[in-house]
């Protein structure tokens, strides 16, 4: 049994014209480090939420999330905070944000230690200095009596993971750790979480609009567009040959960390927001191998294509000519300059 | 090592804390030494003879008028009667009442405890009702019992005490007859039976302010994601909302607090007046109208004492509530 599992979650805010999340599956066994992968408003936050079960308010939830085999999606108080302290912890974007900056940070290690551990305030403390200690912080005893306010970025990241592991949990969900953080702390952070969840087999979940991140920290990789998952299969599979239009588009956006430079193609268009929605698939309006008739009419399923799975209604096809990386384009030349097929992109996503 | 850090650290943060505490003080006398020479100008400018009222029923000669304004020095230059003025305030000695011929700290005296009383219930029920119904009214937004919060918020902020005072007084006193509707009372049940309808009177329209304050301070900071963080750790709601977000919105409603201190004095006249109790609010009425300049300005002088002292504590409790306010050079 997976550490962590999802079955066809669903997660709709009324009033909306496509839902948050649209029948996501996906799961992360003990030890394994996972990631997950989209643009803003793909709905990867709100899934790793639902690992804790946090659901947006007033939200519409169905499917199933499993966390060690207690099931999250309309569970009561006592289940959730079961899970919540002593299975799953979340690691959020903003530590500047998400610890509360009137508080010393002994306080945010030790609340949830001694408010639902049951634990006296020197065990809950000792725990702190331990944790601050592990995750690298030069001086525990003074961090434990200093404010937010008085550390910077990257150490504050630090007290967030260590906040994440107090209550010695057996999943790490991680909502872009590194993207608030200054470029030559995000290496060390990265350094550090996987150090963690490697000494300690925990599961992990990261959530990341990086794919070559998720591809250098990660076992396997979920790629997600508007809601579903559009591409799944191993880090380095997935890496050297992307089967899905969206997933090439991602690489082929962003420099590559090795080798020469290209020039970077940008996936034109925008994603698509919750007040839109699409009778086919969601990705037709910005992808290059899109076809009339096919593409518009029902939004495909993931199926196995290679050794991963694909939603894509072209993906046998573009597999065939070499993938959608290195298949030749159907407009050239380049796609911005092309009116004819960059309008009625920008045209339709209004 | 590092603990010999910390402590250098706390020693500098502490002597900054004490210098701008001395500064905060230093800061008070300069507000009320202004404060007590506008107080002073206005009333010597303000129309009408004290002199006049002193001899008032009698008609005296020209002479014995003289005698008088010399007596009281009303004919000494401005300057010269401020600084005799300013001596004796300084010195404990407001001068004397024309009207009850006595000094006017024994007038202040035996005046001050019934409006201490007055201000202090109805501080306790600002605070209790106030802070109360502004975390419910954010806690139960969108439902029937949060909008009656608002409904209750809007009414009670467009009653004057004024109307509040009468219809109070003619609905629970005499029509109920639950309460007294005139006097101070005397012993300690019988002074609180007495105030509780002043006070609800003096408190409708800054419970409502505070409710308010309250309320939007709560939402702002449910909306944190630190808030969020802290129930993803498994703390119950409860303990969530006291000690991140109720923790965090006290700065707003301490400061609105403090504001609150010199509209409720002067509303006290008001108050007082009506529901005819001996107070500091209904002297103050009683003064002006038969132009005992001294009580005046001695009042005046208290109020603007007792706001000056209240926000100063405001501001000194701040850094209590948040550390972030108050320590920019001190503890990096």
């Amino acid at each position: 049994m997976p550490l962590l599992e999802y079955e066809a979650l669903h997660v709709a805010l009324p009033g909306m014209a496509r839902p948050i999340l649209d029948g996501v599956s996906l799961s992360v066994a003990e030890g394994e480090a996972v990631a997950l992968v989209g643009e803003s408003g793909s709905g990867k936050s709100v899934t790793a939420r639902a690992a804790l079960g946090l659901f947006p308010d007033g939200a519409e939830t169905g499917g199933q999330v499993r966390v060690d085999g207690a099931e999250l999606v309309g569970a009561d108080a006592a289940t959730l905070r079961a899970v919540r302290t002593s299975k799953a912890s979340m690691i959020f974007q903003d530590p500047r944000a998400g610890i509360n900056p009137v508080r010393r940070i002994g306080d945010f290690l030790t609340e949830q230690l001694r408010l639902v551990g049951g634990r006296s305030r020197a065990e809950a403390e000792a725990r702190a200095l331990e944790l601050l200690g592990a995750v690298g912080l030069p001086d525990p005893p003074r961090h434990l009596r200093q404010y937010p306010h008085q550390m910077s970025g990257g150490m504050l990241q630090r007290v967030m993971i260590a906040g994440a592991l107090t209550a010695e949990p057996r999943l790490l969900l991680c909502d872009e750790p590194t993207t608030a953080l200054d470029v030559t702390t995000q290496a060390e952070i990265m350094s550090t979480l996987r150090r963690l969840q490697r000494d300690d087999g925990l599961g992990l979940l990261l959530i990341t609009h990086d794919l070559d991140l998720a591809a250098a920290t990660c076992d396997r990789i979920y790629v997600m567009y508007a809601g579903r998952i559009v591409e799944t299969g191993t880090a380095a599979g997935l890496l050297a040959a992307p089967r899905h239009p969206y997933t090439a588009g991602l690489l082929g956006s962003s420099p590559p960390l090795d080798g020469p430079l290209t020039r970077l193609v940008p996936v034109p268009g925008t994603p698509m927001s919750l007040a839109e929605s699409a009778p086919g698939c969601a990705f037709a309006d910005r992808c290059r191998f899109v076809r009339p008739g096919l593409c518009d009419q029902a939004p495909p399923a993931l199926a196995p294509v290679g050794t991963g799975l694909v939603a894509c209604h072209r993906a046998e096809e573009l597999t065939a000519l070499g993938g959608p990386a290195t298949a030749p384009d159907p407009a050239t030349p380049a796609l911005a300059a092309t009116p004819a097929l960059a309008a009625p992109a920008t045209e339709e996503n209004r | 090592m590092h603990r010999e850090m910390h402590r250098g650290m706390t020693a500098a943060a502490a002597l900054g804390a004490a210098r701008s505490a001395a500064g905060r003080l230093l800061g008070m006398a300069v507000t009320l030494l202004v404060t007590s020479f506008l107080v002073f100008s206005s009333l010597y400018l303000a129309p009408g003879d004290p002199a006049g009222f002193l001899v008032k029923g009698r008609s005296p000669s020209p002479q014995e008028l003289a005698t008088i304004r010399q007596q009281y020095g009303f004919d000494d230059p401005f300057p010269v009667r401020y600084w005799h003025w300013l001596e004796g305030v300084l010195h404990g000695d407001f001068g004397r009442s024309y009207l009850f011929h006595q000094s006017v700290a024994e007038v202040l005296a035996s005046r001050l405890p019934a409006t201490l009383l007055l201000v202090g219930v109805s501080t306790l029920m600002i605070a209790v009702v106030g802070i109360g119904a502004g975390i419910v009214g954010a806690l139960r937004r969108g439902t029937r019992t949060g909008s009656a919060v608002l409904l209750l918020v809007t009414v009670g902020a467009a009653v004057p005490s004024f109307v509040a005072a009468i219809v109070l007084r003619s609905l629970f006193g005499v029509n109920l007859g639950w309460f007294p509707t005139i006097g101070n009372g005397t012993g300690v049940l019988d002074r609180l039976h007495h105030v509780v309808l002043p006070a609800i009177a003096l408190s409708v329209t800054f419970m409502a302010l505070v409710t308010r304050v309250t309320r939007s301070a709560m939402l702002d900071e449910l909306r944190r994601e630190h808030v969020e963080v802290a129930l993803s750790r498994g703390l119950p709601r409860r303990t969530v909302i006291r000690r991140h977000v109720l923790c965090n919105a006290l700065g707003p409603i301490v400061t609105v607090g403090g504001l609150l201190v010199s509209g409720m004095l002067v509303s006290t006249a008001i108050v007082e007046t009506a529901f005819g109790m001996s107070g500091i609010g209904s002297l103050l009425v009683q003064c002006v109208d038969q132009l005992d300049f001294q009580v005046v300005q001695a009042i005046v002088l208290l109020v603007v004492a007792a706001f000056v002292v209240v926000n100063t504590l405001v501001d000194l409790v701040h850094p209590l509530i948040d550390p972030r306010v108050g320590t920019a050079g001190g503890a990096r």
